[in-house]
């Protein structure tokens, strides 16, 4: 004997050994499990000729959807380890799946590690989705609970869009070829805006078909954007990774697909509430405006404008009236519950309403400005008439005459004239020549 | 061709002219056509959410491969 191992040694040396193994998937039956207080879980995984002791370890053993019973045949997959305490060798697992599937998850986990590998689940792949979807094809069965409830929620939300089913096997052996290939053809048929492929709730294996190779690839060749809609809360399928957005039912991925049409009517009135504020806001600025102008300017000018003003605010009014009776028209005689119940919230009834006030205000306008013409004018008259009263004609009309030389420069005083000269004498209709013939400074006529 | 607008145009033009009333002092002629514009699209917009008409199609391939669209009308429950 060359060297002697004290107990710990050997079994550190036994550890090391061990855990080189690395990780194991292992097959067997649980017994003996217990979950103390620590929240760790301990359980024996046995077969007919031999045991193996198992733990798992907190957090884990609390995030499990799945965790063993006694008596059940599991397929567990961790690392080998030696507890160094108890000199025995055990599993610390992290997976537990239910003996059967064991194969088929196996080799689910493997493909999952080759379409990752791939890029198939890679972000930068996701499509958005469309806001406002037109077209919607449907992938799942014509007789399942999924196409009923994506038409009840779609018919809710947002009844404005066209649904195009394309009926598949949801399950069995054809049905992930099926759903591949209803995936291209409506990939084909060209103005679909959205894909949702997907089938009610079911056990793992009435799911499979979603978790097959040709299915994801096909998800990731559309050119369409799709929501995958399997109905299975806890596992993901490979459908579900490979989707550009995944629903955990076909009614979550109805609600995803499209808007709410409720919430879409209350921006619209919003927004034509702004619409016509600002237009509103913007006349009282432009009357406020023309006042100022029409005091300034010439009264004709000013009421020119207020009348242009007012006539395209007509011309509007007008047309959009024009355009509520073609409407009304249209959609006479389609009157059930619906569209009364709509016609109650729309926004025309307040675009009505402000256009009558627009209107009012244009009225207002033109008043306020024919008001401060029809006042100049008045001012304008007085002038005139006074004006008038001064004028010289009027003055000679009484029966006074103007004297003026042969140039018509006004004669005045009688130094402005020599005897034997000529004037003029201008009455309110004709005149006379005359000669003068004598002067006086005052006094009696003696011309 | 106003006719085929789309909603989401519709309702993006809607929006853009209300911003640019609100934002900028547009000459008079222009800021009164561009609210009639508005007024149009809000029309458009109220008009395609009133109509509700949901369209259901299920697709049938014929056994020559050439593509069927028909109603769809759902079975009773099944599942």
């Amino acid at each position: 004997m060359r060297l002697i191992y004290t107990v710990s040694q050997l079994t550190k040396a036994l550890k090391e050994i061990i855990t080189s193994i690395g990780e194991v998937w292992v097959e067997g039956e649980v017994s003996n499990f217990r979950q103390p207080y620590t929240g760790h879980v301990y359980f024996t995984l046995k077969d007919e000729g031999s045991q193996i002791q198992c733990v798992i370890f907190k957090p884990l053993s609390l995030k499990m959807s799945f965790l063993p019973k006694d008596g059940m045949k599991v397929l567990v997959h961790g690392k080998l380890t030696v507890y160094e305490k108890g000199g025995y060798y055990e599993i610390r697992v992290d997976r537990v799946i239910p003996y059967g599937l064991g194969e088929l998850q196996m080799a689910l986990e493997a493909l999952k590690r080759k379409l990752a590998a791939e890029g198939l689940f890679d972000a930068a792949h996701k499509k958005p989705l469309p806001k406002f979807p037109r077209k919607i094809g449907v992938v799942t069965s014509a007789t399942g609970a999924a196409i009923r409830d994506i038409i009840r929620v779609i018919s809710r939300r947002f009844p404005h869009v066209h649904i195009l089913l394309h009926p598949v096997t949801v399950q069995g052996e054809n049905a992930a070829k099926e759903i591949a290939e209803a995936i291209d053809t409506l990939n084909r048929i060209g103005d679909i805006d959205l894909l949702i492929v997907g089938r009610g709730g079911g056990s793992i294996e009435d799911l499979w078909a979603f978790n097959e190779e040709i299915v994801a690839r096909s998800i990731f060749r559309s050119r369409i954007p799709v929501i995958s809609a399997v109905g299975h809360e806890i596992d993901y399928t490979i459908a579900d990774l490979v989707a550009d957005v995944r629903a955990p039912t076909p009614s979550a991925a109805a609600e995803i697909a499209v808007p709410n049409a409720e919430s879409l009517k209350e921006q619209i009135n919003h927004l034509t509430a702004r619409l016509i504020r600002t237009m509103r806001m913007r006349l009282e600025v432009e009357k406020e405006r023309l006042e100022k102008l029409a005091a300034k300017v010439s009264p004709e000018r000013g009421l020119d404008m207020v009348r242009e003003m007012q006539q395209r605010v007509d011309v509007c009014y007008m047309r959009l009236t024009d355009l509520m009776r073609v409407r009304v028209e249209r959609e006479k005689g389609r009157v059930n519950g619906l569209t009364l119940r709509l016609r109650g919230v729309s926004p025309l009834r307040a675009i009505r309403e402000r256009w009558a006030e627009l209107n009012e205000l244009a009225g207002r306008l033109r008043s306020a400005a024919s008001a401060i013409i029809s006042l100049r004018r008045a001012e304008l008259q007085k002038l005139a008439a006074r004006l008038d009263a001064l004028s010289p004609l009027a003055v000679l009309k009484r029966g006074y005459a103007l004297c003026t030389d042969l140039k018509g420069r006004p004669v005045t005083r009688p130094d402005q004239v020599e005897v034997g000269d000529e004037v003029l004498v201008r009455f309110h209709e004709g005149g006379l020549r005359c000669l003068v013939t004598g002067k006086s400074d005052g006094g009696e006529d003696n011309v | 061709m106003e006719e085929r607008i789309t909603f989401e145009e519709a309702l993006k033009r809607l929006e853009e002219i209300v911003e640019a009333l609100e934002s900028e002092e547009l000459p008079l002629e222009k800021a009164l056509e561009m609210f009639e514009e508005g007024i149009r699209m809000s029309r458009i917009c109220s008009e395609i959410l009133r109509k509700a008409e949901l369209k259901v199609e299920e697709l049938v391939k014929e056994s020559d491969g050439t593509i069927r669209f028909v109603p769809f009308r759902p079975f009773e429950e099944e599942e």
